[in-house]
């Protein structure tokens, strides 16, 4: 049986004045990603094989997955399934893999989103739009004690949404 | 069309004006873009120089300038023997103010492109490496009032000299 292999298709980095034990808390911490990752109160199991989500504030679960890899406070992977929304929850589920790096007084934090399947831009675009708010916040957080004041109107593109539904309809990875 | 270019967007809770500040007077990029002092008058065409402890490296010449909406200009990179013959490039700045509910603007999204490259730049792989650093320090100095830490300039040489050390690598 083969491993599914995922290629990075997003990667951000970030530098942030903390250390990197902070980062990790903040990364695996629902008191953290309440106020970072658009209200969603992450749950995980810090261990290989562990589950892992994503609650939104009225109690349904939006992202869902398994750990890959946890090696606190350097590299957490989980897989990432956002169950929570029609036609996406159809998508092949991606991976998320956080990099922590001490650099002095400050940490790197490298998110890379990696694929199974020749994704295309379009459907990219939601995490090219999400993950740069969301680490931007997570620093604020960690540096000043508050997030990113949440005003934009952060759902898919429109035309990430029609892409999505082709894409379930003609299911490309199943070729 | 995949043209080679580098894009980043970050957040960053302050004022659209501070901000242009932070980028155009070199009083204050000194502080967090690890000594590179930036200068010029800011009008089309006028020069843009970069310096660092009073010595130009680098230098440009400004394509756009719509404050505090939009900042654009060319990059001729010097520093370095091997980015020598490379043609300038161009970096663009772009501020959107984010309106927060009541009215009261305290948010801002720079989105910060770095294009005009050739094929296999080796700015391009450096730039990559340096710009979240330089760029993760202008959000820490706005919100925070210090510049980050990273080991000083050296953390910054060793996030170029990997991008290079990486694109000899790929080129190979």
């Amino acid at each position: 049986m083969s491993e599914p292999k995922f290629v990075p298709n997003t990667v951000y980095v970030t530098y942030i004045a903390n250390t990197p034990e902070k980062v990790w808390e903040a990364l695996t911490s629902a008191e953290f990603t309440r106020q970072y990752f658009f209200g969603g109160s992450v749950e995980i199991e810090q261990k290989v094989g562990g589950s892992f989500l994503m609650r939104m504030p009225d109690g349904r679960v939006h992202i869902k997955g398994k750990v890959v890899e946890c090696d606190p406070p350097r590299r957490l992977a989980v897989t990432w399934d956002v169950v929570g929304m029609k036609d996406f929850s159809e998508l092949p589920e991606c991976l998320v893999t956080y990099d922590i790096e001490p650099m002095g007084g400050s940490v790197k934090l490298t998110m890379t989103e990696a694929h199974q399947w020749d994704i295309p831009d379009v459907i990219l675009a939601g995490g090219r739009q999400g993950w740069p708010f969301i680490l931007s916040s997570l620093k604020s957080v960690l540096e000043t004690g508050k997030p990113i004041v949440m005003t934009v109107k952060m759902g898919p593109p429109r035309e990430m949404i029609e892409a999505v539904k082709e894409a379930v309809a003609k299911k490309p990875w199943l070729r | 069309m995949n043209e080679p270019k580098f894009v980043y967007v970050t957040y960053i809770a302050t004022t659209p004006e501070k901000l242009w500040q932070s980028l155009t007077d070199g009083a204050f990029t000194e502080r967090y873009w690890f000594g590179t002092r930036i200068e010029s008058d800011w009008t089309l065409g006028s020069a843009v120089t970069f310096m660092r402890n009073d010595a130009v490296y680098d230098s440009g010449q400004v394509l756009e300038c719509d404050p505090p909406r939009r900042l654009s200009y060319t990059w001729s990179v010097k520093s370095h023997e091997e980015f020598r013959g490379e043609r300038p490039s161009r970096v663009t700045f772009e501020i959107e103010t984010m309106t927060s509910p009541g009215g009261k603007k305290t948010e801002v999204k720079l989105t910060v492109t770095h294009d005009d490259f050739d094929v296999g730049s080796k700015v391009l792989a450096a730039v990559s490496g340096g710009w979240p650093v330089v760029l993760a320090s202008l959000k820490s100095f706005l919100e925070t009032g210090d510049a980050l830490e990273i080991a000083g300039v050296a953390a910054l040489k060793a996030a170029k000299e990997r991008a290079l050390a990486a694109a000899r690598g790929a080129a190979a």
